[in-house]
């Protein structure tokens, strides 16, 4: 296998972008990363996307997004697997380097959510369930996660004012980052007296729905050193996994095993644990998923994770500073963009360009994506070469 | 939702049916092709057990299309007497009552309309035991 290195980063500013088509938005990313890159051939390219079809009208991306782009007749792909389809679409974009087969890889995210009615985007995002035995009765993603939340409570104590301090923490890095949807601050109180979605979570425990993209290109190392153009970002680690698509069908309603097999696979790949890390992205969802998602990746012991973060253990200063970059939460969930994100956030604050939410020092960073309540999950390590 | 797609659902939503591994005893809710436990392929055609205990639960207060004329309406796990767990809407409950560890039976209900004038879809809930 040879190594794989990040040479371009790109992602626009989200939120509700009326003026522009889905098609706009991956292609500005997709830019950004390849002008960053200081590249403008590509051997094949990804779309990380969950649910174009249900939410605009629109499949076959790889196609539209190669024309739009300019760059056909390079192959193009699109990816799918709920909310990780960015994550996974990367770790194919890094097979395809590893492997040989393609030098130069463009992988982009995307999603276009605002176009469409409340209820509309809520039924498009519940068929990343079993649509036949958890959507069909009625339930939604807050649903779910509220679910895996009061079991979480129950069994380990945890409180609602730790869910809430998930929120709290992710917004105070959000306001440092001038791509976030939602760049303000809130407080516990903010948090806990927000609407009612899905007992116990609120609105201010639920990521956004957000139009965005993000977008990295990937080549050897050979190409990397050549084009010398930033510190040179590696990835170094790539693990999937997947489980029951039903929460139900699951022995352990609090435990995420997908992620906890991927952050294994990636970390034997990378020889380190996910502790040797120093800063991490991760999927927060909802509040409840950041502290399932610590618990899952052995950052705390299992059921500590509430407790951990009122701490401050993954505050921006903390031990393992988590989300730096606003997470879901405050920078926005375009759910097909969210895992290529994560990767444009750790290269960015690895090459120390993080600006005021920078992790001083960090040259090791861990990503974290998962779709639906976990039924899939991809976990990427990236390091600097100093 | 296409006919289709709800009429083969039926068995399991109108007569609870499940399939048992013949070699492990793993109960599969809806009925599967192979046993995840211990790969066999043989399956006996069972029935559900008709009662259980809510794991865990939450109240919809932001529902899918289909379920906006719903809401506030419970949800939970239920893990009933065999074992198996499905997810399913309690009801005929008042929901500032529910808790963990609450008994229910299980009962055949209308779930949703397709639309305003279209075919009503029926499945299980689950009431008070
Ligand atoms: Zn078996």
């Amino acid at each position: 296998m040879r190594d794989v290195a990040v040479i371009g980063i790109g992602m626009n500013k989200w939120g509700e972008l009326w003026p522009s088509r889905i098609r706009d938005l991956y292609v500005e990313a997709a830019l950004l990363a390849l002008d960053d890159a200081g590249v403008d051939k590509i051997d094949s390219m990804y779309v990380g996307c969950m649910s174009s079809g249900l939410l605009v009208g629109q499949e076959h991306l790889g196609a539209l997004m190669a024309d739009y782009l300019g760059q056909a007749p390079v192959p193009a792909t699109r990816v799918e697997s709920a909310c990780a389809s960015g994550g996974v679409a990367l770790r194919q974009g890094f097979i395809e380097v590893a492997s040989g087969m393609s030098d130069v890889v463009l992988v982009g995210g995307v999603e276009k959510m605002t176009d469409i009615d409340g209820g509309s985007t809520t039924y498009a995002l519940a068929t990343a369930a079993d649509q036949e035995y958890e959507g069909f009765h009625g339930v939604t993603f807050p649903g779910l996660y509220a679910m895996m939340a009061r079991a979480h409570m129950a069994r380990y104590g945890t409180t609602r004012e730790q869910l809430a301090q998930v929120a709290v923490k992710n917004h105070e890095n959000g306001a440092k980052n001038p791509r976030a949807q939602f760049p303000f601050t809130t407080t516990l109180e903010g948090v806990m007296t927000s609407t009612m979605v899905a007992d116990p979570l609120r609105l201010m425990d639920c990521s956004p729905v957000t139009d965005g993209a993000a977008a990295v290109v990937l080549s050897t190392v050979e190409m990397a050193k050549k084009l010398k153009r930033h510190p040179l970002v590696k990835i170094t680690g790539s693990g999937q996994a997947s489980a029951s698509i039903a929460l139900h069908a699951r022995a352990d309603l609090t435990w995420l095993g997908s992620t906890e097999a991927a952050a294994k696979t990636a970390c034997k790949m990378a020889r380190c644990t996910p502790r040797e890390a120093d800063l991490f992205e991760v999927h927060d969802c909802f509040t409840i998923a950041e502290i399932m998602v610590l618990e899952a990746l052995g950052l705390v012991e299992k059921g500590k994770g509430g407790p951990a973060t009122a701490a401050g253990l993954t505050a921006l200063g903390g031990e393992f500073p988590v989300n730096a970059s606003g997470g879901l939460k405050a920078k926005g969930h375009p759910v097909g963009a969210t895992g290529v994100a994560q990767i444009v956030e750790l290269a960015e604050q690895l090459r120390g360009d993080a600006g005021a939410r920078q992790v001083k020092g960090a040259k090791r960073g861990l990503a974290q994506n998962m779709g639906g309540t976990g039924a899939s999950a991809t976990v990427h390590i990236l390091e600097v070469e100093s | 939702m296409i006919t289709a797609r709800y009429w083969r659902e039926m068995p399991q939503r109108y007569r609870y049916e499940a399939g048992k591994c013949v070699k492990c005893g793993y109960v599969a809710f809806p009925p599967r092709l192979i046993c995840p436990v211990c790969k066999a392929r043989e399956f006996q055609t069972v029935t559900l057990a008709n009662t259980g205990k809510i794991e865990t639960f939450t109240v919809i207060r932001v529902a899918p299309s289909d379920f906006e004329d719903e809401v506030p309406y419970a949800m939970a796990v239920i893990k009933l007497d065999d074992g198996v767990q499905v997810t399913a809407q309690v009801v005929d409950v008042d929901l500032d009552e529910l808790k963990i560890g609450d008994r229910v039976r299980i009962e055949f209900r209308r779930i949703s309309q397709d639309g305003e004038a279209g075919v009503i879809f029926y499945g299980y809930k689950f009431v008070p035991a």
